[in-house]
């Protein structure tokens, strides 16, 4: 891998996203037998089912007049037929039937995307095909897995989707945006560990002895009925490149051993959020919060996910007035506290994907 | 992998040749904008011939370096309009106009299994998928028939590329090709992609649909530069315009009544689209060699129109080669335009 020489010292405002890479094109309930509009990193897509419920990206313009191909309708086995003049096209993006004649031209085709469906996702590869290995596919595996349980939802968020990568590799903002629900004073002042490698950046946070906030305290009375008393809270964020970050929080009733690995007397959350470009200042959040207690407890998805809902309305609107005043401002750059280091090695491992992509240069 | 027929055009020098099989030489050019070529991609090329510009298509047999180095292979044609030879007097450190690549022949990743049919100079398309479907790792067929073997440009990189994925055919040593013995082996869930000799092609096509295999699974590029006979002369009458016009060896009827002066529709060029039909009123003693792949079979018999870009007038109603090249007067095809 070549070094970057001196691309950190700009920190993009505007950072281009990567194409060799797997990105959640929907929810998997979302896609059904009627076709949907989604725009994925800048490409129109019309996602469908085939009748044997294999998940389709296909462009989203016919080849022949360029209309779009969602609001047609599904055909056959796997086909989907232009609503304008009747051209059918299979799942791989072929032409299987020009009504007005009674051949085909052979070059009529609509790029068909590389799709995997995995975690309650839909992901779609919009680079290089043959790169499209799908053991890249993020691990969000806490999504569908036995031991845990939740849900979650979408936003769709008015801002580069670093800002929103920013957002969660940095949560000292929690004291300041989320001071009703997760924040507290003890978050700025805590210290916090930095790894990296090739794909992943992991920052880690303890904070021993201190009063649960409310979102936290709730969570624990769900599991400890009744508790009172000191916790020590981590938050444990870890992401994987391009755009998913999976953060696992928690809080352990104070000196029972969570920083050692007993969280048995505590309660466990795993934030799952990856993040898909829509365009250079637009991108779909796809987020749930998942917990492996009371796993039964179909109210308790409800009121987490609600909770999280409220948390991060107040994370959505700060990215939209921040990239407001990105756009309002552009004559002024970015600049770098300590805080940003997580944040920091996200964009370096991405600019090494979209040098890699040769694209690096149009990024910046 | 999408279509693009974006014509961006720009310099390219040429940095080395080579000849790969008789008759065949390997041009490797640099072009001044690079751009990544996907398999099942061309570009195209102004060749002088006559003193004139005119424009030819290449398939890209290998693409380096995201496409700072484009490989193409030129076949120099016994009946050639004149490109090939021009191809063929390039050498190193020339320069000439080309577009960065176009795709009408995209390969798709991620079928269950594939089969590539290569005819003869038709390797040139079909090379850089194999190249491609071996690196993803993908079920693959590499099927490759010519006449001779000093003629088959390649074979002995194949060989070793390709191994036992690697069918060879060869006329002249009594294994040729059996197209339906191809075509009876092959599973549904299997594209076939193919470029060759247009008698090649139909066959597969005909094979295909004998078979009621999925349609859009067989995957061609036409450049609409080969048909059932060899090209001859013939003459193009337009009552209605006043138009007489003579179609030379070299010239498609679209050239020789854009020549005349006569405005003619026209997009595609290689007998897609069907845009530059005409109506066939009268032909004389002759047969049309269709070349497109607009119409039907039977409305190719009908014969009551052709695609003027691609599709001639021969002489010989039987059609024999020999008979239509020893032909001493021209078919006249009596036609009208819209
Ligand atoms: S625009 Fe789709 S068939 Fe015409
Ligand atoms: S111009 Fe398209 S078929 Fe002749
Ligand atoms: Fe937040």
């Amino acid at each position: 891998m070549t070094v970057l020489q001196s691309s950190s010292s700009t920190t993009a405002k505007v950072l281009g996203h990567p194409l060799n890479a797997w990105y959640v094109a929907a929810w998997d309930h979302e896609v059904t037998r009627k076709p949907m509009a989604r725009t994925i990193a800048d490409r129109p897509l019309a996602l469908y089912r085939t009748e044997d419920g294999k998940a389709v990206a296909l462009a989203d313009a016919c080849w022949h007049r360029l209309a779009p191909l969602s609001m047609g309708k599904t055909v056959g086995k796997d086909g989907i037929q232009c609503p304008y003049h009747g051209i059918v096209y299979n799942s791989a993006g072929r032409c299987a039937s020009m009504p007005a004649q009674e051949t085909i031209n052979p070059s009529a085709t609509v790029p068909s995307f590389p799709v995997v469906e995995r975690h309650r996702f839909v992901w779609v590869w919009l680079g290089d095909p043959t790169q499209a290995d799908p053991d890249l596919v993020p691990d969000m595996h806490q999504m569908d897995s036995q031991e845990w349980a939740g849900d979650g939802e979408t936003i769709f968020a008015p801002c580069n989707y670093q800002l929103v990568l920013d957002n969660l590799m940095d949560l000292t903002h929690e004291e300041f945006v989320h001071a009703s629900s997760i924040g507290q004073d003890e978050l700025s002042e805590s210290d916090f560990v930095v790894s990296h490698d090739d794909r992943t950046v992991t920052v880690s946070r303890w904070m021993l002895n201190i009063d649960a906030p409310p979102f936290w305290l709730k969570n624990m009375r769900d599991k400890f009925p009744g508790f009172e008393g000191k916790v020590d809270r981590w938050q444990i964020i870890r992401f994987e490149a391009p755009s998913t970050i999976r953060i696992d929080v928690g809080v352990a009733k104070a000196g029972t051993g969570a920083p050692d690995g007993d969280r048995s007397q505590g309660v466990n959350g795993y934030v799952m959020n990856t993040i898909s470009p829509e365009t250079a200042k637009t991108c779909h959040y796809f987020w749930a919060f998942m917990r492996n207690y009371r796993l039964d407890s179909q109210l308790i998805t409800t009121q987490l996910r609600n909770g999280v809902h409220g948390v991060f309305g107040e994370d959505e609107a700060m990215l939209k007035a921040q990239q407001e005043a990105i756009d309002a401002n552009p004559d002024y750059e970015f600049y770098n506290l300590n805080i940003d280091a997580g944040g920091m090695w996200v964009r370096r491992l991405i600019e090494r994907m979209l040098q890699a992509e040769g694209r690096l240069a149009a990024a910046l | 992998m999408a279509a693009t027929n974006n014509e961006v055009w720009q310099s390219a020098t040429v940095v080395a040749i080579s000849d790969v099989a008789a008759g065949i030489r390997r041009i490797e050019l640099e072009p001044s904008a690079p751009k990544h070529a996907e398999p099942g991609s061309h570009i195209d090329l102004r060749a002088t011939i006559d003193g004139g510009q005119e424009k030819r298509s290449y398939s890209i047999v290998e693409s380096k370096d995201l496409g700072k180095t484009l490989v193409i292979s030129v076949f120099k044609a016994p009946v050639s309009r004149g490109g090939s030879v021009y191809m063929h007097t390039l050498k190193p450190g020339d320069t000439l106009r080309i577009t960065q690549p176009l795709q009408n022949f995209p390969l798709r990743v991620g079928a269950e299994r594939y089969v590539l049919l290569a005819g003869g100079i038709g390797i040139t398309a079909i090379m850089n998928m194999a190249a491609v479907l071996r690196n993803v790792k993908a079920d693959y067929t590499l099927v490759y028939a010519g006449r001779t073997r000093a003629a088959m440009a390649y074979l002995q990189d194949l060989q070793e590329i390709h191994g036992a994925r690697l069918q060879v055919h060869v006329d002249d040593e009594g294994s040729s090709l059996d197209v339906n013995a191809l075509v009876g082996g092959i599973d549904p869930g299997t594209e076939l992609y193919m470029c060759g000799p247009i008698r090649l092609m139909d066959a597969v096509r005909r094979s295909w649909t004998e078979r009621e295999l999925a349609l859009p699974d067989l995957r061609y590029e036409t450049f609409g530069n080969s048909g059932w006979y060899d090209p001859e002369e013939f003459v193009v009458r337009i009552p209605r315009l006043g138009i007489e016009a003579k179609v030379g060896q070299g010239r498609s009827m679209l050239e020789a009544l854009e020549d005349a002066g006569v405005d003619m529709m026209f997009d595609c060029r290689k007998g897609e689209c069907g845009l530059c039909e005409v109506r066939i009123l009268n032909l004389d003693g002759g047969a049309v060699d269709h070349r497109d792949v607009f119409y039907s079979e039977r409305q190719q018999h009908a014969a009551e129109k052709m695609c003027c870009c691609v599709s001639r007038a021969v002489s010989s109603p039987r059609g024999s080669r020999t008979d239509a090249n020893s032909s001493a007067t021209p078919a006249v095809v009596t036609i009208d335009v819209s």
